[in-house]
This record gives structure tokens, sequence and C-alpha cells, in this order.
């Protein structure tokens, strides 16, 4: 029945996208694995050479390279719970029946942060975060803290605003979750117990735990991509204190223009990228 | 009283939600309507009189309609060209069997995983050797790395979407795979279609980092426009408000018109 198509015909649809797809999407990246091979840096052109494995090893001995992955898990870790909680409160409250028309404009206030162009995010950090004259410091009652130049509170700052653009993700997926529970089963557990949490722990959390699955793998992939709203906002510093990952390979290849280097180490942040896709795929499309 | 009690928490709760989401577009906005001396007054304030010099100092002092037209002409273009090369693809894949369907739904996947500076050090140095640096045409090539994938997804779940018996009739009138694409299925398919060119357009318009690194003066891009105001000591706030106001507005709307689509589309599927 379904299926029958002869090799031309699949080819014909189905050949330019992935031909187009490679050429954008693979050719760089042996292009790349070449570069990580090589002392390539773009102020001595002269002198590029082989050098083999010397990038790697560079990298992987790297403190800096290493101080950078922690700082990126160490975000992870603070910000995805605080997301989780707030999303799961978030979405609780929406899936209560009544006051429709309150809740479908907070549904879709929760859409803007989301869809925020990232770079902006940083842009308002500058502006709202600012010591003498950002709106933050006077909400918080005539504060003087210094949120952009000093270490701590610039990673906080930054934790601040990965919540506040991403809570909202994570309250839709898991309102998604909370609305497949069958209605008959959430009223006869409702009759049983009057605690929310043993609703939430018995009936509704089976329910949730793809969409938990699906937030936990791709905030960390988002994480490890977390670039635009960085580099607007405090361009990795005070010093390195904010430096995640791709803010650094940015740095080294494009500041320090050691592209071998900076090549080396995002070949070895695609490996780890590899890893999360593929547990991704056995979590979600295991009939495709 | 138990009731009114829980109900009158619940519209505060619902009312902080609110708040939060869109206070910073308030500040944004707001912001972008002061003049440079009320924008640097400590600490801030929150009436004043509005002006609009911002807005006509960044468009056509500063060239941000320029780089807003660059945005535009490369978000669009490359939404065209990933519908282009995309929904073959999504059909065959929602269609036909053959080995290696699993392979490239994993690539796809991949793609939407990968962090961007992978791929932006070895573009760099193509797009410099061959000449391409600063050219629409190089963004609206690279941007396929993660319009295509979303593209192919979205339309491929639309297409399984529709009864094959659609496709058997037309067959048996003698019509072709391509036909029964274009006829009879593209037409049915037209909602996901429109959902995925609004996904690309959005990620295309918001992306920083290529933008960045690729383009220079001629093709420069909105975000990119942005923050090169970011230089120097004395920092032009109310412009670069104006700027992100100018750019995220666009946005905004797409996305309230695909926000029910969003979390599907931000999950590939993954989330109904």
């Amino acid at each position: 029945m379904r299926g029958q198509a002869s090799t031309k015909t699949i080819f014909a649809f189905l050949g330019p996208a992935v031909l187009g797809l490679a050429l954008v999407g693979i050719a760089p990246l042996l292009y790349a694995a070449w570069t990580s091979l090589h002392f390539f840096n773009l102020t001595k052109l002269k002198r590029v050479e082989f050098i083999g494995l010397e990038n790697y090893w560079s990298v992987l001995t790297d403190e800096v390279f290493w101080q950078a992955m922690g700082r990126t898990f160490f975000l992870l870790c603070t910000a995805l719970p605080l997301q989780l909680a707030f999303g799961l409160g978030i979405a609780l409250v929406l899936h209560k029946p009544g006051l429709t028309i309150l809740k479908t404009l907070a549904r879709l206030s929760l859409v803007l942060p989301m869809a925020t162009t990232y770079a902006v995010v940083g842009l308002l950090g500058q502006v709202m975060f600012n010591q003498k004259f950002g709106v933050m410091n006077q909400l918080l009652g005539g504060a003087n803290i210094n949120w952009i130049g000093d270490s701590t509170n610039a990673f906080a700052m930054i934790i601040f605003w990965d919540v506040w653009q991403w809570t909202p993700f994570v309250a839709l997926v898991l309102l998604a979750g909370l609305t497949m529970v069958p209605g008959e089963v959430e009223e006869a557990a409702r009759l049983e117990t009057k605690s929310w949490w043993t609703i939430l722990r018995y009936v509704q959390l089976p329910f949730l735990l793809p969409g938990l699955v699906a937030v936990l793998i791709l905030r960390t992939a988002d994480t490890l991509k977390l670039f635009d709203m960085v580099f607007t906002l405090t361009r990795g510093g005070p010093g390195a204190a904010t430096e995640f990952i791709s803010v650094m390979i940015q740095r080294v290849g494009f500041r320090a223009f050691d592209q071998g280097l900076a090549s080396a180490q995002a070949i070895i942040l695609l490996i780890i990228t590899i890893v999360l896709a593929r547990i991704y795929i056995r979590s979600f499309y295991k009939e495709v | 009283m138990n009731t009114s009690r829980s109900l009158a928490s619940q519209i505060v709760l619902l009312a902080i939600i609110i708040a939060i989401c869109v206070f910073p577009f308030y500040w944004m906005v707001t912001t972008s309507l002061k003049t440079q001396i009320v924008a640097l007054e400590a600490p801030p304030v929150w009436i004043f009189e509005p002006t609009l010099s911002n807005y006509r100092e960044a468009l056509f002092e500063d060239g941000v309609l320029r780089t807003l037209i660059n945005s535009l002409v490369i978000a669009v273009s490359t939404t065209l060209l990933a519908l282009l090369l995309g929904v073959p693809a999504a059909f065959a894949l929602a269609r036909f069997e053959f080995r290696g369907k699993k392979d490239l739904w994993f690539w796809f996947i991949t793609n939407r995983m990968v962090s961007p500076i992978v791929l932006a050090l070895p573009f760099f140095l193509i797009a410099r050797n061959l000449g391409m640096l600063d050219k629409h045409v190089t963004l609206i090539l690279i941007y396929l790395t993660f319009n295509l994938p979303i593209v192919i997804w979205i339309v491929t779940d639309q297409f399984r979407g529709i009864p094959y018996d659609l496709d058997e009739a037309a067959r048996l009138e003698g019509a072709s795979q391509f036909t029964i694409m274009r006829k009879i299925c593209l037409p049915l398919a037209m909602p996901g279609v429109a959902v995925s060119a609004i996904f690309s357009f959005i990620f295309s318009w918001n992306e920083l980092m290529f933008g960045l690194i690729l383009t220079r003066t001629e093709a420069k891009t909105a975000p990119a426009m942005a923050v090169s105001f970011m230089e120097g000591y004395n920092l032009p706030y109310g412009k670069i408000m104006a700027t992100s106001t100018l750019i995220v507005i666009p946005v905004l709307i797409f996305a309230l018109i695909a926000s029910k689509q969003l979390v599907r589309g931000l999950t590939m599927g993954a989330v109904k």
C-alpha cells in the first residue's frame, strides 16, 4: 500500500533538501574538523600547520575550558529548578477551571517572553539592571546593587533573565501534560482527597513525565547554546564570571583569533550535543 | 467564603504572572520614548513627556531602517527557500517508506540542538575565502540549518494527518506523486505550512550570532545593529530601546498568531 515509490521518485522529493542541508550543515563541520587539527590563527595565517590532536589536548587540559563548562552546568542547575518550580505553579493555576478570560490573557502573555529576540533580552537587562538609573534597583526599594560589574550579581542577573524567558515554556509544556489527564480520572481523585500534592503525585505526574524529559534535554541543549543574551548583557564579564561555553568559544575564535583551538572546542561541544540529541530521539520518536 | 478567597488568590496570582511577563516590554517601550536626559535620570522616572525622536534618529540617521529591511529580506527569503526544499521532503517522509528515514530524523533533531558557534567558526572561514562575507545570500543559506528541519518536521506531521485514501483515488486516475502532493495534499496541509513559515521567520529574524560574525555593513541585520549601539561610554539607551522595540514587535505579533503551536514547534513535536 503505502510507500510504493521508486528510488527515483524518493530522490526527486528528498534530494534537494538533503543536499541543501548537507551543504550548509555538514560540509562546514568537516572544515571545522580539519581546522581543529591545525595551528590556525587569524592573525598568523602565513603559518597554518598540521599539529594533529594537539588542539584537543590543549582543550582537555585547559582550565578555562572546564571552568566555562562548569559555569554552564551551574547555570543549568540553578535556573532549571526555578523554571520547573515556577512553571509547575503557573501550569497548576492555569489548569484550574473558571476565570476563562483572565487565564486566556495569562496564557497569551506567557508567549511573549519566549518569542522575544534573545539579543533584545540582553539589551533590556542592560537598561533595567543599571546600577544608577535601572528600574530594578528602584523596585527593590532604592537599592544600590551593582548588577553588571559584580561577578555574583552578574551571574544572578543572567539566571533572572533565563528564568524570565523560559519559565513560560516550561509552564506551557506542563500545562499540555495536565490537559492530557482524563477528566473523569481527575474528578474521581478529587472526590477521594483534597490534597493537591497527592493528586499531583499519583494522578497527574505520569502525564507530566514526557514533558519533563523534553524540558530537561532541551534546556540542557539550549544552555550549551546560550550566546545572544549573554553577549549583549555582559559579554561574558566581569572577568570571566558569565563566560558560558558558547560565549567562550566565540571569544577564542573571534576575539583571540585562535580558530584551531576554537574549532577543537566546538567539535567537543558538538559531540556532547549529539549524545543529547540521541537521548532525545530515544525518548520521543520510537516509531518514526 | 473559602471558595471566594481561593478565587481572589487566583486572580492575584494570574495578575502577577501577567505583570511579570509584560513589564519588561512596558519598560522597553517607555524608555524608547524618553530623551537621553530623561532616560539617564536616577532614580528612573515613570511619568514624562514622550517623544518619538529616538525612532526618527535610529531609523533615518543611524541606518536602522536599512538593517530592518535586510533582516526582512533575509528572513523572508530563507523561509521561502526552506519551504521550497522542505515541503517535498516532508511529503516523502510522510508517504514513502525507505531506508535511512530514522537517520534523517536524527540529523534534523541534532540541527535543532547544536550550538550555532559550532557552525559559525567554519562558516566565517569559508565565507571569507569565497568572498561571501557581508552578503545577504550567505545568511539566507546558513539559516537553512535551523529552518529546514523545523519546516520538514511540522509539514511531515501535517501530511501524515491527511487520509491516504485521497492519494489512492488520485493515483487510480493516473496522477503522478508530484501532482498528488501539489493538487491534493498541499492545499489540505496549508495550516501546517503557514505555522512552519511563521517559525522559520521568527528564528531567522531573532538570530544574532551569524549576523554578528558574517556581516559588516551591507547585509547587517537588525539585532547586530542594536548590538553595535553598545560601543563606547555614553550609551544611547533610548535609541537602543527604540531599535529593540522595532525588532521585537513583528515577532510578538507572529508568535501570538502561532501561540497554540509554539510549544509543539519548540519541542519538535515531542509535546503536543
